[in-house]
């Protein structure tokens, strides 16, 4: 108890120091460049602690939770030697954690909003939400992918480099095809996919499986996996995209 | 606010996070059980734990959305209004060039840097790389360098929303170098370096960004949202990979200046 208090207390002083910048600059541009009155003092001092104690407790749970668990699995995998489940696994973890990102969703609804404004699709509420729907769908599956190609990466030994850099030459290619329109919105969604629960369970997955896999470097094959989760659906929405639009 | 009212954003958003947790741990426990079907080792420290992250995710969402959103957005209009930007001249009147923007790109500067520091995610990995590293890869070395990434890519982004050009050619000249970074770079820090492209750009940036992205594509004369709102956050993506690259080329060669009979 009191261990985890004195942790708690290092990881508050860690989030004060974290947040410092923003608020600096927030408070900068409000008082000397736009001179404007803060709105709302009273609401903007219990979020700034909200923020505050958030990122703290985060971090803590981070550290009890989502590494152990990342790791440990990784390494009950690894031992199992089942390779098909673990293939499954990493589909099952990108797809479902990307299918539910609240940025996603927000980004999908957006897309499809001013898509309907350009008359690219119909705007009537079905159509927008069916646009918004298959955006999500490619980007998850396209996540799912990403995960799966990157885990048998580490499995392989092979390098990162060969994936990123044959995977930028295909969204150069692909955006000489793709409708103008999509391109902002797919470039964007490489972006978003990779939430802030979602990267620390891929990294200690990744780093777990490289650690414990003989003659794999966790630096060198371990990272990578986020990398790759980015890129795919820049790929799968031009994609979508050159379908639908 | 009434304190009704704030209680009941709290719930909300503490169910909606639980609703985005949920599968996750739906994910990881079912083939904890179902597939590994083994104990979880400290099971009991694991649940405390996601119940610390939901907590803490709760919390911190709740408060970006009462504090820094709807200041970031309502700086973001600010900074864009044509009546800003023409200072005390009549706004109709001025025609505005690409250098009357500056508060802006100073604006995405200095926000895409300080929202980067408190990226969670960031955290996480810069964490992990410390720890797998052994200590030479530093917690602070990586974030301060992908916060300069990001800061740098997100103003370039506005500097190209307010000029207009066509973002391919930016991203594409953007991969070329990190093409060729990749061939000099030390190797240990490659995957490292495009893993920390797509962990800056999750809760903070995001929201914050973009909204000064369509902000700025609906006020620059000229500009279509659609096409040039979006894109900002694919900059913030690219420009850390090359600052991480470029951090780990210049450590590798301040060490060998340091000793300069040491190979590695």
């Amino acid at each position: 108890m009191r261990d985890t208090l004195i942790k708690l207390f290092k990881f508050l002083i860690g989030s004060i120091r974290d947040l410092t910048p923003i608020i600096v600059v927030i408070l900068f541009f409000q008082l000397v460049v736009l001179q404007q009155p803060l709105p709302n003092i009273g609401q903007l001092m219990v979020g700034v602690l909200f923020v505050l104690f958030g990122l703290t407790f985060f971090i803590h749970g981070l550290e009890q939770g989502l590494f152990p668990i990342g790791e440990s699995m990784a390494h009950a995998f690894a031992r199992k030697g089942s390779v098909p489940w673990l293939l499954i696994f990493a589909f099952a973890l990108g797809f479902g954690t990307t299918v539910a990102e609240p940025a996603l969703i927000a980004v999908a609804a957006e897309a499809a909003k001013v898509a309907a404004n350009g008359q690219l699709i119909g705007s009537s509420g079905q159509a927008m939400a069916d646009y918004a729907n298959g955006l999500r769908m490619s980007v998850a599956f396209s996540v799912g992918i990403a995960i799966l190609l990157g885990v048998l990466r580490i499995l392989k030994g092979w390098p990162v480099q060969w994936f990123i850099i044959g995977g930028y030459l295909l969204v150069v290619i692909m955006t000489a095809f793709a409708p103008d329109e999509i391109i902002g919105i797919a470039y964007d969604s490489g972006g978003v996919t990779t939430s802030t629960i979602t990267v620390p369970l891929v990294t200690a997955l990744g780093v777990g499986l490289a650690s414990s896999i003989k003659g794999r470097n966790p630096m060198i094959d371990g990272f990578g996996l986020i990398a790759l989760a980015s890129l795919t659906p820049m790929i799968f929405v031009m994609a979508y995209g050159m379908i639908v639009l | 606010m009434i304190l009704s009212e704030v209680l009941q954003q709290i719930l909300d958003t503490t169910i909606a996070t639980f609703r985005d947790v949920l599968p996750i741990a739906a994910i990881l426990f079912g083939f904890q059980f179902a597939v590994i079907r083994k104990p979880l080792p400290n099971f009991t420290r694991v649940v405390i734990g996601f119940v610390w992250v939901l907590i803490g995710l709760s919390l911190f969402l709740i408060g970006l959305e009462w504090a820094l959103f709807p200041l970031g957005r309502l700086m973001a209009q600010q900074l864009t209004d044509p009546v800003f930007l023409a200072g005390a001249n009549d706004a109709a009147s001025v025609a505005l060039s690409w250098s009357d923007y500056y508060w802006v790109y100073l604006f995405a500067f200095l926000i895409g840097f300080a929202t980067t520091i408190a990226e969670p995610s960031l955290i996480a990995v810069a964490i992990k790389a410390n720890e797998v590293s052994g200590g030479s890869i530093g917690v602070w070395g990586l974030r301060l360098s992908v916060a300069l990434g990001v800061a740098i890519g997100i103003s370039l982004g506005c500097y190209r929303i307010v000029v207009g050009d066509p973002i391919h050619y930016y991203i594409m000249a953007g991969y070329v170098i990190v093409v060729l970074q990749t061939l000099v770079a030390p190797k240990l820090i490659i995957p490292l370096a495009y893993d920390s492209g797509g962990v800056t750009t999750s809760t903070v940036t995001v929201p914050l960004v973009a909204a000064l992205g369509l902000g700025l594509a609906e006020t620059v004369p000229g500009r279509n949202p659609l096409i040039d709102g979006f894109g900002l956050i694919a900059f913030a993506s690219l420009f850390p990979i090359m600052s991480v690259m470029a951090y780990a080329q210049l450590t590798q060669k301040l060490a060998q200046k340091a000793h300069p009979d040491e190979q590695d």
